[in-house]
């Protein structure tokens, strides 16, 4: 029982490293792809602009987790970038 | 980041193996489907896009009348057949309402040649596989090339030396050797490997990221607008309801020609062709110009008055439509094609070496090589079918090609399951087998079904190889002689393999006789 619980003890970690690079990072690239609607250009560039810069989006945020030190950092910087992503999101929804 | 580079390698690389190959031979799919339909002959010169813009339309007037829209892909120099795409009329919900065919540019009539995919079977299975509903075979693609996409940018981190790891190769070093290959491949395709994944990416992003469309797309001419942007299909509005006749296809098309050049017309589409308020579009071939970008001419259907010319879309959609020809490649010409073909292989070779060297370099810290754990056996047994049979079930979808019966039922399916039963065979064959004698009697049938290749087709068709080359059908001289590059690399590979001997233990000190083993040293044989 308690090999279980430390296993689990020692995985947390990385499982939660690896939830924020697959959906933390996909949801900063969604995120990315709508706030680029709030800069002045026409929507379909935007839109276009948006989609295509989503995936370098993704790729660096995925890098970025599992090259910092730990997973509450990795998160933490995720939702710092997130912060001033989701405001101009939100001004434009 | 090292791990983080093997583990998003490894677990979509099968994936991965399989797409980076297939797609690779789609550089070549218009020719691979000349081959597999040998009943079309050879077209030394591309014929009149005009003339047979008109045939084939008058051909769907009376083929699908009432579809609300067709479209039309004329000949080029790569393409001997029109491929015709339509809308079925009034279908009931659950009713397909799509059709599409083949059909002779010299009669208009649907090509009288066997049934088949052609290459745009590796084509499709390339980016959606098949036996799946095509939405998650794409979503399964992106996220493999999202895994690449990581796996490079980790790779190349991983990696700080890079350039000086391209010019160290240690041959017959077994693990460094592989790690040493994995290096130059990657590093030798780099720029390649980054484009093609990431445009890959690029080519379906609307459906792996709507949310930004969703959110700025709204009303349905904001929709009109932003699709206007990335494609040349005209969207069918009302019908009147009123009959009238379409105006000459021809002279549109000519219209076109005087713009692009004679060859340059790549696609003709018409909607609500029969009604009064039909439009048809002209849109410029893929040919020379390395955008995907729409350029088109729009015309009244029934005046064949030209109402608007398209040529211009804004930065993004023009980024986006060079992104997208990048990936597809389609501007070329044949020595571009060749590159791309070739450094399309390296990439192959890439995710090939590093699925085999997670295998070799496991087996060195297995606690007891005779029996390894669950996890290696599954990777070693799944490297062998997705690699060495690959190659096997791509050749046999070939033969299939050339010994199905031209009447049987379903017939461009059944190539496509052969494909599929001969893949699930090696996977059984890879489980039975002890490993090493599987890889090497996959990579010998792959050798040997590729060689004879050109001999079932001089069996079974008109143009064995002597004749093309007398007529300078190079399509088909190409395909032959292709055949038998490829069977000599598996060859190549099927030997090295045989002579390959696995280091089970870690050789710390003095390596023991890595070298140069004498030639012909078949010495290993397990069990």
């Amino acid at each position: 029982m308690t090999s279980v619980a430390g296993r689990v003890r020692s995985a947390g970690p990385l499982v939660s490293r690896i939830a924020a690079a697959l959906f933390g990072g996909y949801a900063l690239a969604a995120l990315a792809s709508v706030a680029v609607l709030a800069l002045p250009i026409s929507r379909p560039q935007a839109v276009l602009t948006g989609e295509m810069a989503s995936f370098l989006v993704y790729a660096a945020a995925v890098i970025w987790v599992f090259a910092v030190r730990s997973a509450l950092r990795a998160w933490a910087g995720l939702l710092v970038v997130a912060a001033p992503l989701s405001l101009a999101a939100w001004s434009v929804w | 980041m090292s791990d983080l580079h093997t583990w998003v390698g490894l677990l979509l690389g099968w994936v991965l193996y399989a797409m980076f190959l297939t797609g690779t031979v789609s550089y070549f799919k218009d020719e691979l489907s000349q081959w597999m339909r040998p009943e079309l002959p050879a077209q030394s010169n591309v014929p009149d896009q005009a003339v047979v813009a008109q045939r084939v339309a008058d051909e769907l007037v009376a083929l699908v009348p009432g579809s609300p829209q067709w479209s039309l892909r004329l000949p080029d120099a790569r393409n001997n057949s029109v491929y015709a795409f339509w809308r079925t009329a009034g279908a009931a919900p659950g009713q397909r309402a799509f059709g599409e065919g083949n059909f002779d540019p010299a009669t208009g009539q649907a090509v009288s040649s066997r049934a088949t995919l052609g290459g745009d079977f590796f084509y499709r299975f390339h980016f959606q596989f098949h036996y799946m509903p095509v939405v998650w075979g794409r979503w399964i693609a992106g996220i493999a090339a999202m895994f690449m996409l990581v796996a490079i940018v980790s790779g190349v981190i991983t990696h700080k030396k890079i350039f000086v790891d391209f010019f160290t190769f240690r041959w017959g070093k077994g693990q460094r050797s592989w790690l040493d290959a994995h290096n130059a491949l990657s590093v030798f395709g780099l720029p390649f490997h980054a484009m093609i994944t990431y445009t890959g990416l690029v080519t379906l992003m609307a459906l792996y990221m709507p949310w930004g469309q969703q959110a700025g797309i709204k009303t349905a001419a904001e929709r009109q607008q932003f699709n206007a942007e990335l494609s040349a299909f005209i969207q069918p509005g009302k019908p009147s309801g009123e009959k009238a006749p379409l105006a000459s296809i021809e002279d549109m098309v000519r219209q076109a020609q005087e713009r692009w050049g004679r060859d340059g017309v790549g696609r003709v589409t018409a909607t609500h062709p029969g009604d009064a308020a039909a439009r048809v579009a002209v849109a410029r071939g893929d040919g020379g110009r390395v955008s995907m970008s729409p350029q088109y001419l729009e015309f009244e259907g029934t005046t064949g008055r030209l109402l608007a010319v398209h040529e211009g879309v804004g930065p993004a959609a023009e980024t986006r439509g060079v992104l997208y020809a990048l990936h597809l490649g389609r501007f070329s010409d044949s020595v571009t094609r060749w590159l791309y073909f070739l450094v399309s292989l390296a990439g192959t070779a890439m995710v090939g070496t590093g699925l085999v060297m997670w295998t070799v370099k496991r087996r060195q810290k297995l606690p007891d090589p005779a029996r390894p754990h669950v996890g290696f056996h599954v990777v070693e047994r799944l490297n062998i079918a997705s690699i060495a049979g690959l190659s096997v079930a791509m050749a046999a979808f070939l033969w299939a090609n050339r010994l199905l019966p031209e009447t049987l039922a379903d017939r461009a399916n059944w190539e496509i399951h052969g494909f599929f039963i001969v893949w699930a065979l090696t996977l059984l064959h890879g489980v039975l087998r002890p490993a090493k004698r599987a890889w090497v009697e996959q990579l010998w049938l792959a050798a040997a079904l590729l060689a004879l290749l050109p001999v079932l087709n001089a069996a079974t068709t008109q143009r064995p190889l002597w004749q093309s080359l007398a007529d300078g059908d190079w399509v088909f001289v190409g395909m032959d002689l292709m055949c038998w590059a490829l069977a000599a690399l598996h060859a190549v590979l099927a030997v090295r393999t045989l002579r390959h001997q696995p280091k089970t233990r870690p050789a710390r000190k003095p390596a023991p006789e890595t070298v140069d083993r004498p030639a012909g040293g078949a010495v290993l044989r397990e069990g």
